[in-house]
């Protein structure tokens, strides 16, 4: 007889999944976004109606729900370097792309920040920096968000570097930094002088052109 | 990195930008990418069936055909597609890899055809996404088994004897497959009767039968007839021990072939009766004989070697030895729990059968497996309790591991069954395909009779040769190629047989008539093929502007004159020729029989009959003024 309970049971396949993490995945996937129409993308970026194609083609294809959220973001950065951690920047990043704050990034926060960075004037870029490194969002750099982007920075190289890697390198970079920035020596760097100093240093000006044919 | 995140490298790049006031060195110059940037759509026809995609989508993975300039050799210039002459079906999923970066496999797809249209994609099987892979690898291996085991059973059992064996490896050969010789199959139903004799004889010997005149008690048979028993174990001993000293002699690895189980088995069945033979009669001892005659029982695994079932029963046994022995081990604790429980629940009751804990064993074997003998039954409540709580166990604990050895016991049936018809298949598909092999030789054969080696000059050779497809024609120049490099034709079993016979013959004939003008008897060994061919001659619609038609049997070409005489031993077929189109002012069959050449330059005389002896015509035929072609009438 216990070989019949048995054979029987055999035959049953029985799967119970936990309903919680299922529920949590269909709430996610039905959470769709469409972006703007072609037209006013394009009248809001610089980019061409068949840039735009190419550009949502490949959003799409990666998102399919049309919005990116933290994680996903972070896992995709990651991916192209592997050989540290690029989660703190892709958090900063992540952010600085999310101009609404929303948690998530839509085409449109995707397009736009690619438009200023790839098609924008240099105040933009610098702009667009500035809003990167400017971690709270109170128009001012101090040296802790400028230290933590600097280590964020130095974290995603990795441990095998040539020469290696000092604990003090992030300070010392930020105190190079400051001193280049800081014009009025307050400890903080505000917009101005940040676009001031950029402007001054032709390195940084000449950099700034070679990243336009990216697209 | 998966290539979906390729689309997602701009913009990695685009974010630098963030690094650049940091930055204490210049930026390095960006890579110029001097491709097109237009994406482009492609069409891919794979038979028909249009697939459409993007070349970037395409270009995502760069070692595959479809992403690297391979695809270039399948476009198409006038339809300005790339055509593939490939599954449509198939595709779909290639191309689904391509758009997705997941490879999925088709569950209803032959795996072998699918890990085909990946090597040609060339896509690697291992990218195959989690989803799939198990089933995909499960499927592989089952096939890869399969395979396996028709090879096996190919090469196994009714491959042909090697020319020369030594009777050790005959003798081998006949103990592990009975079908191959009668006496094989003789004594393998010989022993098998005797295995069956002694078994029988073990059981009858025990059963009770009239006690002789003077006493009243019954005695079992085995006493009663003592002496026509031990006759019949001593014979039945006697051909195991032979069986096995045979075997042991025929083996080709004696360790392996006494580490068997076979071979143990055989050893435990006989050994029993000669340590008997060899035993005194006393008290002390006969009890241990007692036992070994026990072991006489295990003759009736021998019948495993006669029954295929057994040896199935026994091969799943031992595959499911892991579910065996969890099922043991979760018994063997399920047992000790409950016998336990009930010893120390029926502890108090007066009179009870649970007098100790290894007494509780037998109770719980016999609970959980569901006999319930009733001999031990627990008194107090607490005892009925656990007792059933103990039964239920029961059926769960052994419900569990039975499923995996009966699904075990049906895969390992159903292989073997497979084998067994691939084996009664096996002769019908060989001779079919013997029979398309001889085919194609009799096509080439036939093609040559009718005037395919010659060169193709005159369009009266198209005439004859229309009916064949290029793909033959060109199989055929091939042969003839093949003919040339050698130096050697080809011919049938049945020319080469004869010729084998006769070529002695016509070699006599052939010296004896060299000189001679018409020489009925001398131009063909075998007079009756000659009339055959005759008789076909005549029915063709050869048109013929010289020389006796209805019987034209052979023809010699003077050039080929320095046939050597060994090679044209070795030549020893037939052919017939026929040169049959209108520019051609002569027909002639062509026998090649092996001939001496010298006696060409006898027969210079145009109509003058011919040496017998047909030197090959293929060798000669390059142009037709030159030579001579002597038609000879039977």
């Amino acid at each position: 007889m216990g070989a019949v309970v048995g054979t029987l049971t055999m035959q049953t396949k029985q799967r119970q999944p936990s309903r919680d993490k299922v529920d949590d995945d269909l709430e996610m996937t039905m959470v769709c976004h469409r972006p703007e129409g072609l037209d006013q993308l394009e009248a809001q970026t610089n980019f061409s109606k068949r840039e735009l194609q190419v550009l949502y083609r490949g959003f799409k294809n990666e998102c399919p729900s049309g919005v990116v959220n933290e994680e996903t973001f972070k896992q995709i950065y990651s991916q192209f370097f592997p050989h540290g951690d690029a989660s703190t920047y892709a958090h900063y990043l992540f952010n600085a792309f999310d101009s609404g704050h929303s948690g998530s990034i839509k085409f449109e926060d995707f397009v736009t920040a690619l438009s200023i960075l790839l098609r924008g004037s240099t105040r933009e870029k610098l702009q667009w920096t500035f809003n990167l490194y400017d971690i709270n969002k109170d128009g001012y750099i101090n040296k802790e968000e400028m230290t933590d982007i600097v280590r964020a920075i130095y974290d995603m190289m990795g441990k095998y570097t040539y020469p290696a890697l000092k604990t003090d390198a992030p300070k010392q970079h930020v105190d190079a930094f400051f001193q280049k920035m800081d014009k009025n020596r307050d400890g903080v760097v505000t917009l101005d002088e940040f676009i001031l100093s950029c402007q001054e240093d032709e390195n940084i000006m000449r950099s700034l052109q070679l990243f336009e044919n990216v697209i | 990195m998966a290539a979906g995140v390729a689309t997602w490298l701009p913009f990695a790049r685009a974010a630098a930008v963030g690094w650049l006031p940091l930055a204490k060195k210049t930026m390095p110059k960006p890579p110029v990418d001097k491709k097109s940037r237009n994406d482009e759509i492609l069409i891919v026809n794979v038979s028909g069936l249009r697939f459409q995609t993007w070349k970037n989508t395409l270009d995502r993975y760069p070692d595959t055909l479809l992403g690297s300039s391979e695809k270039e050799f399948f476009y198409n210039e006038d339809t300005r597609e790339y055509f593939f002459d490939r599954d449509p079906e198939m595709f779909r999923h290639i191309l689904n890899f391509y758009r997705t970066g997941k490879l999925h496999y088709p569950r209803q797809e032959c795996i072998q055809a699918f890990d085909e249209e990946l090597a040609f994609y060339g896509i690697v099987p291992d990218i195959i996404g989690d989803c799939c892979m198990e089933e995909y690898r499960d499927r592989k291996k089952e096939n890869q088994e399969r395979l396996a085991e028709d090879t096996e059973a190919e090469m196994a059992t009714d491959t042909p004897l090697p020319p020369n064996s030594t009777p050790r490896e005959r003798l081998w050969r006949a103990f592990e497959n009975p079908h191959t010789s009668t006496m094989a199959l003789v004594f393998y139903y010989v022993t098998g009767f005797f295995i069956a004799v002694s078994v029988i004889a073990n059981v009858v010997e025990t059963v009770p039968c009239r006690p002789p005149k003077g006493s009243v008690k019954d005695l079992p048979c085995g006493e009663k007839y003592s002496v026509a028993f031990f006759c019949m174990d001593t014979a039945c001993v006697l051909i195991f021990t032979f069986e096995y000293l045979m075997r042991l002699f025929a083996a080709p690895s004696r360790c392996k072939f006494m580490r068997s189980v076979m071979s143990v088995i055989d050893v435990v069945a006989i050994m029993p009766y000669y340590i008997g033979l060899v035993m005194p009669e006393n008290e002390d001892v006969s009890g241990a004989f007692v036992t070994l005659r026990v072991f006489r029982v295990f003759r009736i695994f021998k019948f495993s070697r006669h029954s295929q079932g057994l040896r199935i029963l026994g091969y799943t046994l031992k595959s499911c030895a892991s579910e065996l022995g969890f099922l043991l081990f979760s018994l063997t604790m399920a047992i000790i729990i409950f016998a336990t429980v009930m010893f120390y629940a029926e502890k108090g009751t007066k009179g009870t059968n649970f007098t100790s804990i290894p007494a509780s064993f037998w109770y719980t074997i016999v609970t959980m497996t569901t006999l319930g003998y009733g001999d031990m039954v627990p008194n107090t409540i607490a005892g009925k309790i656990f007792g059933s709580i103990c039964s239920l166990s029961g059926v769960l604990v052994i419900a569990l591991p039975v499923p995996v050895i009966v699904s075990n016991f049906s895969r390992i049936y159903h292989q073997n069954q497979r084998a067994d018809k691939m084996r009664a298949q096996q002769k019908v598909r060989l001779a079919r395909i013997r029979l398309a092999k001889k085919g194609t030789t009799n096509a080439f054969l036939h093609y040559k009779e009718e005037g395919g080696l010659q060169d193709h000059d005159s369009d009266s050779a198209a005439l004859c040769l229309k009916n064949r497809s290029s793909f033959e024609h060109q199989h055929h120049h091939l042969l003839h190629c093949l003919e040339k490099t050698t130096n050697h034709e080809f011919t049938d079993e049945l020319t080469y047989s004869e010729m084998c016979m006769t070529e002695s013959v016509g070699y006599r004939t052939s010296r004896s008539t060299s000189l001679s003008s018409q020489q009925p008897v001398s131009s063909s060994c075998c007079p009756r093929r000659a009339k055959r061919r005759a008789i076909r001659l005549a029915n063709s619609t050869v048109s013929v502007s010289r020389g006796s038609i209805q019987e034209l049997d052979t023809l010699q070409v003077q050039k080929s004159s320095v046939v050597p005489q060994s090679r044209s031993s070795l030549n020893a077929r037939t052919e017939d020729l026929k040169l049959n189109c209108e520019h051609r002012d002569y027909t002639a069959a062509i026998i090649s029989i092996p001939t001496p050449p010298a006696n060409t330059p006898d027969e210079s005389l145009p109509p003058s009959p011919a040496v017998p002896g047909i030197l090959r015509n293929s060798r000669s035929i390059s142009s037709f003024t030159h030579e001579t072609v002597k038609i000879s009438s039977l």
